[in-house]
């Protein structure tokens, strides 16, 4: 007689230490293996898209700050980029590289909380607390820009709230040379700990092809091999005047696409970021950073779609305008979206375990995905 | 021998009998695992906090040395929570069996030559037995709390400390095999003199088999070294309560005093392999360099000075549990399986075989 065995059914979250905030996973388990996830959303949707129908154009940057809570620059930069597009405002150059700094300095603070809490997923908890102190040292420099340490409302439709604090740029240098080191012991503490190798190399193992078909994009394709990266492949704003390299995933302990590999891309991403700090630090022109603000935004009908390189992949704005002061429609295409989508497919016979290490690899922003 | 100075300070009579057994068995409680529970989670606090560049408790007292007092009078305080669907008697049953498993393991620790809870000849297969007890204790928590983060956390910690109590006892045999005895008594008695007479130099003597057996005797060192941080449930093995996974895996639904004789019997439990190590292995309470008390003829002092010997010892090993804690990942509940089955266990009996073999000598 066979035993009757039956799925056992595990919720996993709202409330949970490791789904990085309120999302709510539904797991089916046979034993410990996962036949099935079902991510369940919306416990943070804050309505935001339609909630910007009710407001003005510039009031609605600072709720763009708060979709992807840990890359608002990211988020206001698109914003912006989306509604100068629309308006065809050109922006004075020296805005231009405050934008890129203040955007690569949030890759480098976001990509530091997705290596810490990340580390905390796989139960190292002290790579963390490094992490976060130099993420703190971001939000410093943030803080003596625009006073803000979270939300900053810092990039403007044609301009910047604030020029530079006349400290900035040395600090900022400071904080890129105390910043290496650091990095390199967070390597030695944790990328090349063999037991971290064994718990994310060969796990999660995203195909390019799964990768587009599924609309991933930032460090989660590139940690599929796959280079692409908007900064480059349709570049914004100031970035084909800068130096860098686009990390891919090579496989280097397992498989390309693995957990390691998309982990191991953001490391190396923060890597170019400081390249780029550094040659708009060097490059910095002088200049008014509010001249090309427009006394009232009322664009003329019409539709634009922007996009820039989030921290978390391709960051998108789509604005219709019905020529009022309001937009008739904005909709944004969150990264975190898109790639969250794809979790089933990376669990599947996978252990209980390694679905916190696939949810902390690709890395999702609750804020983002529900909006 | 305690017991006999009890009985000798009682009289003697049944009474005596009584009264002296009771506080024989409650003195370890309120004289090492009670105070040392306290300073170890004040430990584990303060070495956490300087490896990641913090402070720790600061607040309560001089560096915050009031801070476990005052989370122990919190949790004595709070509401003891039994939820509806739980199996009360196994919810009620499990912290006490998980405790006094734990607990009764100190009976049989050499803590110096004088301060022994009980001289047992087997006292090696006793730490075993009743150290087994958790397990049990474990897989009640889980069941009853009807959770099915407990049960999955449960389950795991079962598995792991099944699976690493055998590498534990293998090597634990190969030294029953060159000492030719079970009580932990007798093993530290025979690593006396200097540090070059461990175990883990090979024992005493300075015979051929004794320089044979150095690379094994390390071996098996580590061996169980490892083995106790995964029966003790530490990191890199704290599968059973990986809070990144299983919240907090068995014990997530108890809450004030139960919770806190889960608290309390895992750090009672850290020192408790530590000190079967140290006994083992590493002389027990012996000193590496001789006894003060020797030195100056005051033959008093050496009980005392073995038993700082021994705490200090045990001590380090609990600051390396911790150590290790606050620097590595955490492994798959399957790698951890692995490690035991394909890797420990075969490298143990093959020492165990090699032992043997040079014992034959």
């Amino acid at each position: 007689m066979a035993i009757k065995t039956e799925e056992m059914v595990l919720n996993m979250g709202p409330q949970h230490p490791s789904t990085h905030g309120v999302l709510r996973l539904e797991l089916a388990l046979e034993g410990e293996i996962i036949t099935n996830v079902i991510p369940h959303i919306g416990y943070l949707h804050r309505c935001f898209e339609k909630h910007c129908e009710a407001m003005t154009y510039p009031q609605i940057v600072p709720y763009t700050d708060r979709m992807d809570y840990l890359a608002p620059m990211g988020n206001e930069f698109g914003y912006a980029i989306a509604m100068e597009k629309l308006l065809g405002i050109q922006v004075p150059e020296r805005v231009d590289y405050i934008r890129v700094i203040m955007a690569e300095l949030q890759r480098i603070s976001s990509h530091l909380v997705a290596l810490g809490t990340y580390g905390a997923d796989i139960g190292a908890f002290t790579p963390f607390l490094y992490c976060f102190i130099d993420r703190e040292k971001v939000l410093n420099l943030f803080e003596i820009t625009c006073g803000a340490r979270l939300l900053y409302n810092y990039i403007w439709i044609g301009g910047l709230s604030h020029d530079l604090h006349p400290d900035f740029v040395r600090k900022t240098r400071e904080f890129i040379k105390e910043f290496r080191p650091n990095l390199k012991e967070i390597n030695d503490l944790l990328s090349h700990n063999r037991i971290f190798i064994d718990r994310t190399a060969n796990v999660g193992i995203l195909p390019i092809d799964t990768a587009i078909n599924y609309g991933v994009s930032g460090p989660n394709l590139r940690g599929s091999g796959f280079k692409w990266d908007i900064r480059k492949d349709d570049p914004y704003s100031i970035y084909n005047k800068f130096d860098f390299d686009i990390p891919v995933g090579e496989g280097k302990y397992g498989t390309v696409g693995d957990s390691w590999d998309r982990y191991y891309v953001r490391v190396l991403e923060m890597e170019e970021s400081c390249r780029i700090i550094e040659q708009a630090l060097d490059q910095l022109p002088e200049g008014d950073v509010q001249s090309a603000i427009p006394k009232r935004v009322k664009p003329v009908v019409g539709n634009v779609y922007a996009r820039v390189e989030n921290p978390r992949g391709d960051l998108g704005y789509f604005i219709i305008s019905d020529g009022s002061t309001s937009p008739y429609r904005v909709k944004v295409r969150a990264p975190s979206f898109v790639t969250m989508q794809v979790l089933n497919e990376l669990c599947k016979g996978y252990m209980v375990a390694d679905v916190v290490t696939i949810l902390g690899s690709i890395d999702i922003v609750l804020g983002e995905i529900d909006r | 021998m305690m017991y006999d100075f009890l009985v000798d300070l009682f009289g003697n009579s049944v009474f005596a009998d009584i009264i002296a057994g009771t506080i024989q068995s409650l003195l370890p409680l309120f004289l090492f695992i009670l105070p040392f529970a306290l300073f170890a989670v004040y430990l584990e606090r303060k070495v956490s906090a300087h490896m990641q560049d913090r402070l720790g408790p600061m607040r309560t007292g001089w560096h915050g040395w009031k801070q476990t007092i005052a989370d122990i009078i919190k949790l004595i305080q709070k509401e003891d929570i039994i939820a509806t669907d739980n199996d009360k008697l196994l919810f009620n049953l499990a912290p006490i069996v998980v405790f006094v498993g734990s607990y009764a393991a100190f009976a049989a620790i050499p803590f110096s030559s004088y301060f022994i809870g009980t001289e047992l000849d087997l006292g090696i297969f006793y730490i075993v037995a009743v150290t087994g007890l958790v397990v049990a204790g474990i897989l009640m928590a889980g069941w009853a709390s009807n959770n099915k983060y407990s049960l999955l956390g449960s389950m795991r910690s079962v598995a792991q400390i099944i699976s690493y109590e055998i590498p534990t006892i293998l090597v634990m045999l190969s030294l029953v095999m060159i000492s030719g005895t079970m009580s932990l008594h007798t093993l530290s008695e025979q690593q006396t003199g200097y540090a070059w007479n461990w175990y883990i130099f090979g024992g005493p003597g300075m015979t051929l088999s004794k320089f044979l057996l150095i690379p094994s005797m390390f071996i098996g060192f580590l061996i169980i070294y490892i083995s106790t941080l995964a029966e003790v449930n530490r990191t890199p093995f704290d599968i059973p309560e990986a809070e990144s996974e299983l919240v907090s895996g068995y014990h997530t639904e108890y809450s004030g005093m139960k919770f806190a004789m889960f608290f309390l019997a895992e750090y009672a439990n850290m020192f408790a392999v530590s000190a079967i190590v140290v006994a083992l292995f590493l002389g027990g309470y012996q000193s590496p360099v001789g006894y003060f008390g020797d030195l100056i003829g005051a033959s008093w002092m050496i009980p005392i000075e073995q038993f700082t010997w021994f705490t200090v010892k045990g001590l380090f090993f609990v600051f390396v549990q911790m150590w290790l804690r606050w620097t590595l990942p955490r492994l798959r509940v399957d790698q951890l399986m692995t490690t035991s089955w394909k890797y420990l266990i075969p490298i143990a009996f093959v020492n165990l075989i090699i032992i043997g073999l040079i014992t034959l000598l």
